[in-house]
C-alpha cells in the first residue's frame, strides 16, 4: 500500500503542477487581454483575408478566408520542405559516398563541400542566393534561353507549361503500370524463393512504365502541347515572360540554400552509416562470390540504412523548420503570410502564433512518424 | 517520502503567493503615467528608419515628426524632451509591442483605420501626417501614370501594412493581374525594387519620397502622381488608460495649435504676456490646463519650448531634408490645409 502511494504520488503532483502552471498562464493572459480590450477567438478564420499572395499552388484570391490563406501558405511551406528534402537527400547520398571514394580529388572536394556549406549560417546562405547570386541574373529582355525554351531571369525561372488533353486516360495508364510493376515484383520474389530463378524485374518494369503511357498517346486520344513563355513588354524598359510556368526567384533561392546546407549533414549521416558496417561484412560477402555492386546493394546498404535513417530524420525535421526563414526573402510561406500578414491584419497574436506552432509541431511529428515507420520496416527481423 | 512532500508543499506555497500578488497587481487599472514618471523616460515605438518620420543618425540620435510626438510627451510629463527610450519596430511587431506593454506610445507612421482602432486593443489619438498611397517606377520605363500599368506587373511592398490591402483593391478594381512581392523590412523592399525584381514599388507617398533618397541613383526613379488611398498617420496608445490617451492626444494638439497662434520655440516665453487668452492658455499663463492630466500648468509651454510647434517640426524634419518641401494637406486649416484641432481650453 505504502509502496503504491510512493509510486503514484509524485506523478500525481507532477500532473497537478503542470495543470497549475498552464492554468496560471492562461488566466494571466486572459486577465491582461481583458484589461486591454483584446478579444480571444478564432472567428477571424472565416473572415475575408483581403490580401494577395505572390505564389500559390491552389487557387487563392484575396476574397477567400483567412483559413484558406492558411491552407495555401501551409502548402507553400510543404512544397519548399518537400523539394528541399528530395534534393538534400540526393545530394547528401552522392556527397556522402564520394567522401569514402578512393579517388583523392573526389574525396577531398566532397570534404571541402561539407565543411564549407555546413559552417556558414543558413540565413546568410539564403541571403547570398537571393540577394547576390540571383540578383546577378539578367532582366527578362536580356535573358538568353537555357535548353532553348526556358529563361532564367531576375524575375524568376520561366519554363514551358504542359497542356494536356485526356489527362485522366494518361494518368490511369500510369497507375495501371505502377500496379502491374508491384505485382510483378511480388511474383518475382515468390519465384525466386520457390525455384531460385531471377526474373529481369528492372527491365520488365522499365518496359511497362514506358509502353503503357505511350499506348495512351497512340490509341487513348491523349495529346500533349507545350505553351512556351513569350516575352511581353509592359513599358519601355519593363518586360516579363507570359505563358508557361514561372518559378519565383524566392522559391529557387530558398530551395537551393536549404538543400545545399542540409545535404552536408545528410552526407555525414551516410558516411557514418557506411563506415559503421564492419569491414568483415564486406570481406565475407566477397568471399561468397558477390560482385561489388551486389555487396553494396545486398550487404552493406541494408545494414547501413539502419544507422543512417534516425539521424537523417532529424535533418529532415530541421530542414522543415528552417524553411520558416523564407520570411526573410518574401517567399509566401506559413510564417510570412499567416504569422506575418494575417497576424498584422487581425491582431490575433496569441491565436495565430499558437496555430502556427501547432502546425509546425504536426508537420514534424508526421515526418518523424513516417521515418520511424520506414526505420521499423528495415530493421533486423528476428526469425 | 515525507521529506519530498514537504519540499513540494513549500514550492506550491511559493507559487500560490506569487499568483496572488500578480492577480492583485493586475486587478488595478494600469497607470501608464505613474509608471513613466517612476521610470524617468517615455517608452516610444518608432520605425526602423524612415527619413523624416523616425530615423536614427550615426550617433543614435532620433529625429523625425513621429519622434517629435514622443519628445513632446516626454517634455509634458517629465519636463525633458530627451527623456525618451526609442524602440525600432517592424510593421509586423508594432501593435504587439504596444498591447503587450513593451512601449507606451507608438509613433510609427501608422495608418488610422476602423479595424485597428476597434479590434486590437489600440486607440488612435490623432493624425500628425495626412498621407496617401502611391507608386514609384523607374523613369526609363516611360510610365507616367498608373493608367499605363499592364497585366503581369510585379509590385514590391511591405507585409503587414494597409499598403498590401490597398494594392489589391487598386489592381482588382482595374482588372489588372499583378505579382505582389512582400518583404518584412522596408530596406529589403527597396533593395529588391532597386535591383529590378519589381516594376513598381508601392507604399505611402511620404515613404516613397523618403526611401527614394536611399536608392543607388535617386534620379532614376519617379513617384507617379496618383494617390490610391487615404492614409492618415498618427500616434497610437494602448486601450484602457484614458488619461494617458488624453496626454498624448493633447501633446500633439498643442504643437498644431501653437503653430496656429504663431507660438514658436523661440517666442514661447514672451507669449505669456500676450493679450489673447487662448495664447495664454497654450503657454500655461492662464487656466488650469494640466490638472486634469495630473500635470503641472506649464506642460504645454515645455512642449513648445523644447520641441517646437508642428510647423517647426515639419520644416526641420521633412521640408528642409528635401523629402516633401510642399506641405500639401498637412498645412493649417487657416492656410488651405486640413490640420484642424479642437481648442485647448
Amino acid at each position: 500500500m505504502n509502496n503504491k502511494i510512493k509510486r503514484i504520488l509524485p506523478q500525481l503532483l507532477t500532473i497537478l503542477f503542470v495543470v497549475f502552471v498552464f492554468g496560471f498562464f492562461t488566466i494571466n493572459a486572459q486577465v491582461n487581454m481583458d484589461n486591454r480590450g483584446i478579444d480571444f477567438g478564432f472567428d477571424f478564420l472565416s473572415q475575408e483575408a483581403s490580401f494577395d499572395m505572390q505564389f500559390t499552388l491552389l487557387d487563392y484570391d484575396g476574397q477567400d478566408s483567412y483559413l484558406w490563406a492558411y491552407v495555401v501558405a501551409l502548402l507553400n511551406t510543404l512544397l519548399v520542405s518537400f523539394l528541399g528534402i528530395i534534393f538534400c537527400t540526393i545530394l547528401g547520398v552522392v556527397i556522402g559516398i564520394a567522401r569514402l571514394s578512393q579517388n583523392f580529388l573526389i574525396k577531398n572536394s566532397a570534404a571541402w563541400y561539407v565543411e564549407f556549406f555546413r559552417n556558414i549560417p543558413l540565413l546568410l546562405q539564403i541571403f547570398f542566393w537571393y540577394y547576390a547570386a540571383l540578383r546577378a541574373l539578367p532582366l527578362p529582355e536580356n535573358a538568353q534561353p537555357w535548353f532553348g525554351v526556358t529563361y532564367m531571369t531576375i524575375k524568376g525561372y520561366y519554363i514551358p507549361s504542359m497542356i494536356w488533353e485526356n489527362l485522366n486516360v494518361f494518368m490511369s495508364c500510369l497507375i495501371a503500370a505502377i500496379v502491374a510493376i508491384i505485382f510483378i515484383r511480388v511474383y518475382a520474389k515468390k519465384i525466386q524463393e520457390r525455384e531460385g530463378k531471377q526474373l529481369p524485374v528492372l527491365y520488365i518494369s522499365l518496359a511497362l512504365i514506358t509502353i503503357l503511357p505511350l499506348l495512351s498517346f497512340l490509341i487513348g486520344g491523349v495529346t500533349l502541347d507545350f505553351e512556351m513563355p513569350k516575352l511581353k513588354q509592359l513599358a519601355t524598359t519593363s518586360f516579363i515572360f507570359e505563358g508557361g510556368v514561372a518559378l519565383p526567384p524566392e522559391l529557387i533561392a530558398l530551395v537551393l540554400a536549404l538543400s545545399l546546407y542540409t545535404s552536408t549533414f545528410v552526407a555525414e549521416c551516410v558516411r557514418a552509416g557506411i563506415q559503421g558496417i564492419s569491414k568483415g561484412q564486406k570481406e565475407a560477402a566477397a568471399s561468397v562470390g558477390l560482385t561489388p555492386n551486389q555487396i553494396l546493394k545486398l550487404v552493406i546498404m541494408p545494414q547501413a540504412l539502419r544507422i543512417i535513417i534516425p539521424p537523417t530524420t532529424n535533418q529532415y525535421l530541421n530542414l522543415t523548420k528552417n524553411s520558416s526563414l523564407a520570411a526573410a526573402i518574401a517567399y509566401p510561406d506559413l510564417v510570412l503570410v499567416f504569422a506575418g500578414t494575417a497576424l498584422m491584419q487581425t491582431g490575433k497574436a496569441i491565436e495565430i502564433v499558437g496555430i502556427t506552432m501547432l502546425t509546425y509541431l504536426s508537420i514534424s511529428l508526421a515526418i518523424a512518424a513516417l521515418m520511424n515507420w520506414y526505420n521499423k520496416r528495415i530493421e533486423i527481423k528476428e526469425k | 517520502m515525507f521529506k519530498h512532500l514537504k519540499q513540494l508543499t513549500s514550492l506550491f506555497a511559493m507559487i500560490a503567493v506569487l499568483f496572488a500578488f500578480t492577480t492583485e497587481a493586475m486587478a488595478k487599472k494600469s497607470k501608464t503615467l505613474k509608471n513613466t514618471q517612476k521610470k524617468g523616460f517615455v517608452r516610444c515605438g518608432v520605425s526602423q528608419g524612415l527619413p523624416g518620420f523616425s530615423n536614427a543618425d550615426a550617433s543614435g540620435n532620433w529625429t523625425g515628426i513621429d519622434v517629435d510626438v514622443c519628445r513632446a510627451v516626454a517634455a509634458a510629463v517629465l519636463g525633458d524632451a530627451n527623456k525618451v527610450k526609442f524602440t525600432p519596430l517592424s510593421a509586423k511587431e508594432r501593435f504587439t509591442a504596444l498591447t503587450s506593454g513593451e512601449i507606451d506610445v507608438l509613433a510609427r507612421n501608422t495608418t488610422w483605420t476602423l479595424s485597428r482602432d476597434a479590434d486590437i486593443g489600440l486607440t488612435f489619438v490623432g493624425v500628425n501626417f495626412y498621407d496617401g498611397q502611391g507608386f514609384m517606377v523607374r523613369k526609363s520605363s516611360g510610365i507616367t501614370s498608373v493608367d499605363q500599368f499592364k497585366n503581369g506587373i510585379s509590385a514590391c511592398t511591405n507585409i503587414g501594412t494597409t499598403t498590401e490591402l490597398n494594392m489589391r483593391d487598386f489592381f482588382n478594381s482595374r482588372g489588372i493581374s499583378y505579382e505582389p512581392v512582400a518583404f518584412e523590412k522596408a530596406d529589403e523592399v527597396v533593395a529588391a525594387y532597386d535591383a529590378g525584381r519589381c516594376d513598381t514599388y508601392t507604399t505611402d507617398k511620404s515613404g516613397l519620397a523618403a526611401q527614394r533618397t536611399k536608392m543607388k541613383n535617386p534620379d532614376e526613379h519617379i513617384v507617379l502622381p496618383e494617390t490610391i488611398s487615404k492614409e492618415p498617420l498618427g500616434p497610437v496608445v494602448r486601450q484602457g488608460d484614458a488619461v494617458w490617451e488624453d496626454i498624448v492626444r493633447w501633446s500633439l494638439n498643442t504643437m498644431i495649435e501653437a503653430e496656429e497662434y504663431g507660438i514658436t520655440s523661440s517666442n514661447a516665453d514672451s507669449m505669456k504676456t500676450s493679450d489673447n487668452p487662448q495664447i495664454k492658455r497654450l503657454v500655461g499663463a492662464e487656466g488650469e490646463m494640466g490638472a486634469a492630466f495630473g500635470l503641472d500648468n506649464e506642460w504645454n509651454l515645455r512642449i513648445i519650448k523644447q520641441v517646437g510647434n508642428y510647423g517647426e517640426s515639419y520644416k526641420r524634419n521633412i521640408a528642409d531634408t528635401g523629402i516633401l518641401p510642399d506641405r500639401g494637406p498637412n498645412q493649417l486649416w487657416t492656410k488651405g490645409g486640413i490640420l484642424y484641432v479642437p481648442p485647448a481650453r
